[in-house]
């Protein structure tokens, strides 16, 4: 017999856990004792907040793909991870969640740090459960880690009562194999397969939009295969980025509201439209009414759930779409596209001359977002990672970064969770110190979090933090200029002097405010062994185009 | 819009209603009716909600449901798919109780199921339609209190439950 905190901890080790991310406290506090006797075996990084951890376990699953795991105590500590609960939710990652609870006969009083947190979480899980005797940690472990990694992936979280970290039982890991209410990957149906084969062979102007799923799903040599084979232009969503190789020949740009003009334009002209692991998010979509209506529409897709939800299609390819894939590829006719990638191309021509050049390489004074990550991409290795905010700087860096390996970019997605990017980058570079860890971030959502530099000191993790400040709430900002008649309503900022908050936590920092100085900055922060804290001081007021304001068509992305 | 009814075989799990409701209450989305009770295998759960929504909807918050991990599977039927049933009891002060209330009851085919010094209760099994049209008669005999279940209903296509517990 062993204690109950023991078998949390042998559970996750059990698991081949390598790392947790979390924070101490009363209820928690059997587990981290128990940890004192693992840390040969497991590592613990203690975050400077229970966000930081989750947001921090969240970066480690995005390039891993592993499930990654936030410790926090009751009360407090466990509401403060709710927003990377939902954040991870949004954007399937994988997470186990352990939160301690009072003890069981306390339940329900209002006993000192009691929340109900099976309750508060139940929206934003996958799965979540009390546990609170000793015998039940272990199998609810097994669950929790089968649940979050298998079909569609997502947040569970366990909440363990403080009687039943310190009462003894056996112990005896059984990995969970399966559930009989839960039935993660249907089986690819051959006709669809066929239906969808017959649609892509016969179409003219046929287009692929992917996602995420590949990425999960593994899929991305599949996609390339079958992309290479048809010959059809392929545009990627935020979270698809890395998925294909933007130096593929029909690669033709991203997707969205603030993606490129071609795909978008192009989606609404397009005869077969071909979404792979994509949910129809309204930032890609813009106005469903009017999104590829003359497109008969294939989807690959894990989740039943999605199939129909905002767009309707013509065949449905429900499972795995590695599985799927190889099926097409099977299926359809070596083809060629060149008039209709050709379209992509021209259109493409246009947003260079009218947006590209002027982000890339500016002639006005003031420095863009656009010619930082231009440098970054002259500077960086081909699997570097990038791990953006949520704002401005997010959708410049996606635009221009250079995606060429999948799982190298982590960003909040579907939530837009300012303040993700500096504790996920953390745990983007504990998984691998040898990979570069881009962090880029603006100066509202850097603050948010500010305080997991002391993470990163404590860590030594070599996260290369690139800050482009512009005093703004820049993104707020754009839309106060143009829906709000220039209304700026609270989006300017006084800000501290970054780089100094740097040097406080021994990370070393530079400011670069002119053009001359920036491409050598860049330079020197690769070159930094150890993290570096780059600001720049980029134009207040520049806006990100393209854009699809909200309530328009895809066809509707303007360039100014 | 159309009444239709979702039933919901589930694990016996802590919680498991909540997380169901929850998909209504975030669609803002009315239960007309909910019930919950054992079903015809050992541990399984079936819970029958009653609700009046679109067929879109109705397919959408089935496909949601069914993605709780803990239900097995979730049917959806519209009305004339379905043998349903709801009870109610009406309670009535005995200074009501004269020949007129008598032939209501047998009318209806009501019954009497308990009498104490102050007032009797009748019930009455049927559907929502019948039971409220009951309701309606008895408020001129000064009804003092009225509940009615939701929906118990067993689906009339054969598809059952067996294949989904591979």
């Amino acid at each position: 017999m062993i204690r109950g905190a023991d078998i949390v901890v042998r559970s996750l080790i059990a698991e081949n856990a390598e790392y947790i991310f979390g924070y101490p406290g009363g209820a928690i506090m059997p587990v981290y004792d128990a940890l004192y006797d693992y840390s040969d075996r497991i590592k613990h990084v203690l975050t400077r907040h229970e966000q930081g951890a989750i947001h921090a376990a969240q970066g480690y699953a995005r390039v891993s793909g592993k499930v990654g795991i936030a410790l926090a105590t009751s009360g407090p500590g466990a509401t403060n991870l709710i927003t990377g609960i939902a954040d991870a939710q949004i954007d399937s990652t994988p997470l186990v969640c352990i939160t301690g609870q009072v003890a069981a006969h306390l339940l329900g009083t209002d006993a000192f740090q009691e929340t109900d947190m099976v309750g508060i979480s139940m929206p934003g899980t996958k799965w979540n459960i009390q546990v609170r005797r000793a015998e039940d940690i272990a199998p609810a472990i097994a669950k929790a880690f089968h649940i979050a990694r298998s079909g569609r992936p997502g947040p569970v979280l366990v909440d363990i009562t403080k009687n039943a970290q310190t009462e003894f039982a056996e112990f005896n890991y059984i990995p969970c194999l399966g559930i009989r209410s839960y039935k993660p990957y249907a089986e690819v149906s051959k006709e669809a397969v066929q239906q969808a084969a017959e649609l892509i062979n016969a179409a003219e102007r046929p287009f692929i939009v992917f996602g995420q799923g590949v990425l999960i799903g593994k899929a991305d040599k599949e996609l390339k295969a079958f992309v290479d084979k048809t010959g059809i232009p392929a545009a990627s969503t935020l979270l698809g980025s890395g998925a294909l190789s933007e130096m593929n020949t029909h690669y033709v740009g991203k997707l969205g509201m603030h993606g490129n003009y071609a795909p978008n334009i192009l989606t609404n002209q397009c005869d077969v439209l071909i979404a792979v692991g994509m949910r129809f998010d309204d930032r890609v979509t813009g106005d469903l009414k009017r999104y590829a209506k003359q497109a008969k529409v294939i989807h690959l897709e894990l989740d039943p759930a999605e199939i129909d939800k905002n767009v309707k299609c013509t065949v449905p390819i429900l499972g795995d779409c590695r599985q799927s894939l190889e099926m097409l590829i099977e299926a359809v006719h070596a083809n060629k596209h060149e008039d209709w990638l050709q379209r992509f191309r021209e259109l493409e021509k246009e947003e260079k001359k009218v947006v590209c050049a002027n982000d890339l390489s500016p002639t006005k004074v003031g420095l863009t977002m656009g010619e930082v990550i231009r440098f970054i991409n002259e500077y960086k290795a081909d699997d570097a990672i990038l791990v953006t905010d949520v704002g401005q700087h997010q959708m410049i860096a996606w635009r221009y970064f250079d995606y060429k390996q999948p799982r190298t970019q982590v960003t909040s997605g579907g939530l837009g969770t300012m303040g993700f990017a500096l504790p996920a980058a953390l745990g983007a570079q504990l998984h691998d110190f040898n990979r570069q860890v881009i962090c880029v971030c603006g100066d509202g959502g850097i603050q948010m979090t500010i305080q997991e530099l002391g993470t990163i000191m404590q860590t030594k993790a070599p996260v290369k933090i690139v800050l482009l400040n512009n005093n703004y709430l820049g993104m707020v900002r754009q839309w106060q200029q143009m829906f709000f008649d220039k209304r700026y309503s609270f989006t300017e900022l006084e800000n501290p002097d970054f780089v100094k908050i740097a040097e406080a936590y021994k990370i070393k920092g530079s400011k670069v405010t002119g053009r001359a100085e920036l491409s050598e900055a860049v330079a020197d922060m690769f070159i930094h062994d150890g993290p570096y804290f780059l600001e720049v001081v980029v134009e207040k007021e520049d806006n990100v185009f393209p854009m699809i304001a909200t309530g328009c068509s895809v066809e509707e992305v303007r360039l100014s | 819009m159309n009444r239709y009814t979702i039933s919901v075989f589930t694990e016996n799990f802590i919680g498991i209603l909540n997380r169901i409701t929850i998909i209504f209450t975030r669609r803002g989305i009315n239960i007309d009716a909910l019930t919950a009770s054992e079903s015809r295998e050992d541990g399984i759960y079936k819970i029958t909600i009653e609700l009046t929504t679109s067929e879109e909807q109705v397919i959408q918050l089935s496909k949601q449901i069914e993605k709780i991990i803990d239900v097995i599977k979730a049917f959806y039927y519209t009305d004339d798919q379905v043998v349903y049933q709801e009870i109610a009891l009406y309670k009535i002060p005995i200074e009501s109780l004269d020949p007129r209330l008598e032939k209501v009851i047998r009318q209806f085919n009501a019954h009497i199921i308990a009498a104490e010094k102050d007032f009797v209760v009748i019930e009455f099994t049927g559907h929502k339609e019948d039971t409220q049209s009951l309701l309606e008669i008895l408020k001129e005999f000064n009804i003092l209190e009225f509940a009615r279940s939701g929906r118990v209903a067993v689906a009339k296509p054969m598809d059952t439950l067996d294949k989904y517990l591979k």
